[in-house]
């Protein structure tokens, strides 16, 4: 960088966090690795994250060799770093972490990074690890600080990850180079709950960077992964006295923005007329809405890299509501709008979205093929599978 | 495995010609007037140039050998270049020559049809010979470009929907994630909204996907077939039937025509219009990217709409009509008729029996590509569950050995540069295949060419394993190492001119 | 036989690739493509011809029954223009290792890529204009791209046009433009020029809050260079429009750099850099604006930039490849493809051949023969020369007077194996019979001499 920029008045700070043993199930056959290190162990896992981690922050150091950095002690970073010299290393303060490394050393370490003042917060894990990390950045300061993850977890579903280990130092480093250049995104944080349910666990601001270095006609350049247009595209089409039910997720929740209405990202919410009419609603209140409307628009985003339409992470949309709609709506089910921004979709193992209901009839009439819009102008079709 | 060549690209280290100047040189005279005339007598002062530009003062031996110089460090086809669906073919230099004479160069386009006899000859022979391979009813040539031929289609659609005063409602154009780039983004320039298909288990996007989206809001369907991963779909009749039915149009992407020429015709399978490429399937050269020649050919119904004017041979000899309810223009002119007489002669030359042979070879050329290729660990092929042979391409992925050793599809194609190899096609947009690489064999290849690049990928990819930094830094025997593209998205370093580099690196 | 462009058509190395792919029929290797789906009609080709002599022959045999412009004596430009085209140009545009590359690596590609950095360095130069991008298909094209770029910025739907526009390209921009009934089509206005100067100035444009751009060319179709650019871009900008301003590139050691007369987005043809007729098959068209991030993220086109290599040598790579539509599919600008690179080359040779003191000649040579050729022609009876002050390279010859049309005169100069200008009286019919006549360098004394004779002999 030129020292032209307003932004380059002082040096960029770089917070690193490593979950040493994030990945170790992968192997092993184990959906993740959180509370089941010994398990991983015993069936013989060797952890991953230390040599992606070593990956990374190779690579960082060689596109940013100028660099202040702080890191947790120990297995949680320090231990990873190349030879960095020219980075002027701030190691925590702190009891070096024992032998078993839990959540609760990466929320600390977190909390106290944030404190640093760091730029940018680079971790190396999976979701459940961006799950740690995005509830000790909210803890602080909302989502003030943007975060980049590395990706060596079991499962990757949260749209906080490079590709490889050395494309999130690539971004990591044009982002600590001129953050304000090119901003941040709000990205979605899922996992699985306790009971194996995808769940969206909240969203942080992740570095949003055009594509990265590329051959001339080839290299992937990194998917779109911008609603507001959309969203705007959406919000501009909303009819009059049509009850809207805005199901969870970061783009559906720009359809709530665009309307100037504090929607949330976590839960379903209700609009008509351009009021809001229920924040979050429960199934109960939905009953209630659909019952009172007798025209109403489903809107869906899907979650998490699963692609889950209807049955995890917002089971308050249950048989009864959808039924409900159907009623409230001779087009309701085939008329419920479907919204992935080009990112999601491409982040989907095939192009399929699945449907869990414990009504199979009602599941059945989802199933098949259906339009998915991912920016103004522009769609997909998807195979809906129960 | 052979001996690999000793090679290494030839380095000049040449500066840029604004480089070489010293003052007062000259590289060129132009003619001294008829008659002098002061320029400040003759027009208004401030319509005139005030300061010189500054432009390199370089005598004409400095300029010839600079050049050359430039020549020799661009590898081009004097490698090995296997650039999967841009079918890299031999280029018969007897067309290069021939389309250098006066009957060609100094040729006008607003010269008197009288006057251009030989060449809207060649041109409506030519439309013959590609009416006979597609059994479309009339060609243009004055698409630059495939791409351009795909835009000359939503332009051509765009028409025939406004004449039938639908353009309103028929405002979505169909196509596949696995069609090339230019299909949804010429029907996204000419005003349409874009549906993408995605491709599903088969290695295509399925029939009933595509039922999902069609409606009466149906424009045209844009794809290509074969697919630049050597898939057929098989298809594709009843997708240009369920087109048909809600009053779509169908367009043909024939880029990838060079493994099925002489054995596929796009009317035959229904569709309304096809483009073929002069520059990849027809022998002209590629120039590195054009001049080129996508040609569109289309319906009798769909010919009302064509760009104009249209050549027609008469009683009276050959004609150039305008198409009163056509398009107008897309481009100048005819087109790049110098191409198009280079591809006349070629597919003179190659004849019913030469491109159906080349077809054959180009097909074999592949599948013994990938029977070679699969032997080496760390080489998979995308859509294996798809077991039937690929035609004249594939799509492999380096995905197994990039997990294994950490390098990418991308550091393989650089180390490869380092043995007289050019690069490989990867992928278009979107990658749906991770690393992926694709080569296209052609009929121009030897064996013993094709043998040589698999050789050269072999050997790499065991390097990577013994020597990871060395491929991971490749090149090494280029003419300049490999690029750090960091700088190239940023405003502050980007120069796409000289003035600007000095400027930004403050040496202005 | 075996084919000559084909080595493995060699029985044997088909014969070695059959047996490691294990087949014994080549058809098998087609089981992907549905029987129904074969072609059933023969495509009516003859079989191949081998022989190089017995093409060759064939395809000359129709080059030389055109009548050229060298064996002819020529007037004829609008838009595509016959100038000199120096040797050199000619020896590196034919040299394999140009004339073959596809997308090699930047290394692979090196010397092509420095062309190309050269070829928008110097025409930057002649333009005052810092950030160019590779040529898109010709200046109808460009013009068409540029009108686009200018609709995106402002989020307007307007592009002014002067009447005195090439028909040709007026086609391609309304193409470009699009239709009512799709998304964000441009419309076209057309505004008159004055008859009495041939140019347009502020007040006929008649800018509004819906104009995204003004389309100028100058000098324009007409040939008269237009003498209020400068204005006209000032008040644009007032305006909130973008100035889209055509030129001739070889007019520009003479004439003031577009750059300094505040255009905003400049467009031409990359033709007279050194491109032979080719029958239109020499069109090119540029794009080059200030470097502002505004304008470059507007682009359609690929653009080279300088670079480093990790090593820290000079190198070259593509800037903003992911605004283009190999990037970004149909959300990149426009679209791109494969173009007219080769001529690209060629470009940057002419330009280096040429240098400041060369375009500055030529400049002064082609408006004196120019003005000498009209003068010349102006002395005929009948014969009139409009705007005969304003004009570089092409001027308007009016032949009403002479009671003849224009093309009976050309049909008669064509006996004199003279093409004379481009009939403007469909296009034009205001200018009643008047013809575009085109004097380049390359028109010597006895050229003019002998259209002037054969004028007087058709005339007679
Ligand atoms: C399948 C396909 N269609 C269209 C095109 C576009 O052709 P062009 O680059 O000539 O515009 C290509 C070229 O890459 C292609 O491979």
């Amino acid at each position: 960088m030129t020292s032209s920029g307003p932004w380059a008045a002082r040096a960029r700070v770089l917070g690193i966090v490593v979950n040493p043993v994030a990945g170790m199930g992968g192997r092993v056959g184990l959906h993740g690795t959180d509370g089941q290190v010994e398990l991983a162990r015993a069936r013989g896992a060797e952890p991953v994250a230390p040599a992606r981690a070593r990956r990374a922050l190779a690579r960082l150091h060689e596109l940013a060799p100028d660099l202040d950095v702080v890191v947790a002690p120990g297995a949680l970073g320090a231990d990873h770093l190349p030879d960095a010299t020219g980075w002027r290393v701030t190691v925590l303060d702190g009891p070096e972490p024992g032998a078993e490394t839990t959540a609760d050393d990466t929320r600390a370490a977190v909390s106290a990074l944030v404190a640093a003042g760091v730029d940018l917060l680079l971790f190396v894990g999976g979701d459940g690890t961006a799950r740690d990390v995005a509830g000790a950045v909210w803890a602080v300061c909302d989502d003030c600080v943007p975060v980049l993850g590395v990706p060596a977890g079991v499962k990757m579903h949260s749209a906080v990850f490079g590709l490889t280990p050395e494309t999130a130092a690539l971004a990591a480093s044009r982002h600590l180079a001129a953050p304000e250049r090119h901003g941040t995104r709000q990205a979605e944080v899922v996992d699985r709950d306790a009971a194996g349910d995808v769940r969206l666990y909240g969203t942080v601001q992740v570095p949003a960077l055009p594509a990265g270095v590329q051959p001339a006609k080839g290299a992937p350049a990194p998917l779109a992964d911008d609603a507001t247009a959309l969203a705007a595209e959406v919000a501009a089409e909303l009819e009059p006295g049509r009850l809207y039910l805005l199901g969870p997720g970061a783009t559906v929740d720009q359809v709530g923005h665009a309307l100037g209405l504090a929607t949330t990202p976590l839960g379903v919410d209700a609009v008509c007329d351009g009021r809001l009419l229920a924040v979050d609603a429960d199934e109960a209140t939905l009953l209630d809405l659909l019952a009172r409307h007798d025209r109403a628009t489903l809107v869906l985003g899907v979650v998490g890299g699963q692609g889950f339409l209807l049955g995890r992470g917002n089971q308050q949309l249950s048989p009864a509501v959808l039924r409900a709609l159907a009623a409230a709506d001779p087009a309701g089910l085939a008329g419920i709008l479907v919204l992935a921004t080009p990112a999601k979709v491409g982040a989907l193992p095939e192009p399929v979205l699945h449907v869990d209901l414990d009504d199979p009839e009602l599941a059945a009439e989802l199933a098949g093929y259906r339009r998915v819009r991912t920016a103004p102008g522009r769609s997909t079709v998807l195979r809906v599978e129960t | 495995m052979s001996e690999l060549r000793n090679y290494h690209a030839a380095v000049w280290d040449e500066p840029l010609v604004m480089e070489l100047s010293a003052p007062g040189r000259r590289g060129n005279v132009p003619p001294a007037p008829i008659a002098e005339l002061d320029p400040a007598t003759a027009l208004p002062g401030a319509v005139l140039r005030q300061a010189a530009p500054a432009l390199p003062e370089v005598a004409e031996p400095d300029v010839l050998r600079h050049f050359l110089h430039l020549s020799q460090e661009t590898m081009g086809m004097v490698g090995i270049s296997l650039f999967g669906t841009c079918t890299m073919k031999y280029n018969p230099r007897v067309g290069e020559q021939l389309s250098g004479r006066d009957g060609m160069a100094e040729l006008h386009p607003d010269q008197d049809d009288s006057t251009l006899q030989g060449l809207l000859e060649a041109v409506h022979r030519f439309d013959l010979m590609l009416r006979g391979l597609s059994g479309m009813d009339r060609f243009v040539f004055q698409p630059g470009g495939g791409a351009h031929a795909a835009y000359t289609h939503t332009a051509v659609t765009r028409a025939y929907f406004a004449d039938r005063g639908e353009l309103e409602q028929r405002r979505e154009i169909i196509t596949t994630a696995q069609a090339h780039p230019c299909n949804p983004a010429t029907a996204s320039a000419a005003g349409f909204d874009v549906i993408t298909l995605p491709v599903e288990e088969d290695g295509y996007a399925s029939l009933d996907a595509l039922k999902a989206v069609l409606s009466d809001r149906t424009a045209a369907l844009m794809i290509n077939n074969p697919d630049d991963m050597g898939i057929y779909n098989p298809h594709i009749k009843e997708w240009v039937d369920a087109v048909h039915e809600v009053g779509g149009l169908c367009f043909y992407d024939h880029a990838n025509f060079n493994g099925v020429m002489g054995r596929l015709r796009a009317r035959e399978l229904g569709f309304d219009a096809c483009m073929f490429m002069l520059h990849k399937t027809f022998g002209v050269a590629k120039g590195g990217g054009g001049p080129a020649v996508g040609a569109y050919g289309c319906s009798e119904e769909l010919a009302t709409y064509l760009p104009g004017p249209l050549v027609e041979a008469t009683e009276d000899g050959y004609v150039r009509r305008e198409n009163p309810r056509g398009v107008g223009r897309v481009r100048e002119y005819l087109g790049n008729l110098n191409q198009v007489v280079k591809a006349f002669g070629w597919l003179t030359a190659m004849g019913a029996d030469g491109i159906r042979e080349a077809a054959d070879i180009s097909v074999l050329a592949n599948n013994y590509m990938e029977v070679r290729l699969l032997e080496l660990k760390g080489v998979t092929k995308a859509f294996p569950q798809m077991t039937k042979r690929r035609l004249e391409m594939t799509r492999f992925s380096l995905e197994e050995y990039t997990a294994e050793t950490g390098i990418t599809a991308v550091d393989v194609q650089n180390r490869m540069g380092d043995y007289g190899i050019d690069a490989f096609w990867l992928s278009h947009e979107p990658w749906i295949v991770p690393e992926p690489f694709t080569p296209e064999a052609g009929e121009t290849w030897s064996l013993e060419d094709i043998d040589y690049w698999i050789d050269v990928l072999a050997h790499v990819l065991e390097e990577g394993r013994s020597d990871p930094e060395l491929v991971r830094t490749a090149p090494h025997q280029q003419v300049v190492g490999q690029l750090d593209g960091s700088s190239l998205d940023d405003p502050e370093k980007w120069a796409t001119t000289w003035r600007a580099h000095r400027r930004k690196s403050g040496r202005g | 036989m075996a084919h000559p462009y084909m080595p493995n058509s060699a029985a044997e190395s088909k014969a070695t690739m059959m047996a490691a792919v294990g087949v014994a029929d080549v058809d098998e290797l087609f089981e992907q493509i549905p029987e129904d789906h074969l072609a059933r009609e023969s495509n009516g080709l003859a079989p191949g011809v081998r022989s190089e002599a017995t093409v060759r022959r064939l395809v000359r045999g129709l080059i030389d029954r055109n009548d050229d412009c060298v064996a002819n004596l020529s007037f004829l430009g609008a838009g595509l223009w016959q100038h000199h085209v120096p040797a050199v140009v000619d020896e590196i545009v034919t040299r394999s290792e140009f004339l073959t590359p596809v997308w090699g690596t930047t290394s692979s590609d090196f010397g092509r890529n420095q062309a190309w950095f050269e070829y928008a360095s110097m025409l930057g130069e002649l333009l005052a204009m810092d950030f160019v991008g590779l040529p898109v298909y010709s200046w109808g094209s460009a013009a068409g791209n540029a009108i686009r770029m200018a609709a995106r910025l402002t989020g307007r739907g307007e592009v002014v046009v002067p009447a005195s526009i090439s028909p040709e390209r007026l086609m391609v921009i309304r193409t470009y433009c699009g239709l009512v009934g799709g998304n964000d089509p441009i419309s076209v206005r057309l505004v008159d020029f004055d008859p009495a100067s041939g140019t347009v100035d502020v007040a006929a444009l008649g800018l509004g809050p819906d104009t995204a751009a003004v389309y100028l060319e100058t000098p324009n179709h007409l040939g008269v260079v237009e003498t209020a650019v400068a204005e006209i871009a000032a008040a644009a900008r007032a305006n909130g429009t973008e100035t889209v301003l055509g030129v001739d590139p070889i007019s520009l050691g003479l004439l003031a750099a577009p750059g300094d007369l505040g255009a905003d987005v400049v467009v031409g043809s990359t033709q007279p850099l050194g491109v032979h007729l080719h029958a239109g098959g020499g069109v090119g068209g540029f794009i080059a604006t200030r470097d502002e991030e505004r304008y470059a993220r507007e682009y359609p086109t690929l653009q080279v930039s300088v670079a480093e290599t990790t090593r820290g040598e000079r190198s070259f790579g593509m800037t903003l490849f992911h605004q283009s539509s190999y990037g970004s599919r149909e959300d990149g600008n426009d679209w791109t493809g494969n173009s007219v690179y080769l001529w690209t080359v060629a470009n940057a040779v002419y330009m280096s051949l040429l240098g400041p003191q060369g375009f500055a000649e030529l400049g002064r040579t082609i408006l004196a023969n120019a003005r000498y050729a009209a003068g010349r022609v102006a002395e005929l009876d009948g014969v009139t020369v409009r705007w005969p002050d304003g004009f570089f390279k092409e001027f308007v010859v009016d032949f009403s007077a002479t009671g003849r049309s224009v093309a009976d005169i050309n049909a008669g100069l064509r006996a004199h194996h003279v093409f004379g200008g481009k009939d403007l009286s469909t296009d034009f019919p205001d200018l009643g019979q008047s013809a575009l006549y085109c004097v380049t360098e390359l028109h010597t004394a006895d050229d003019i001499d002998a259209l002037v004779t054969a004028l007087k002999e058709v005339l007679a």
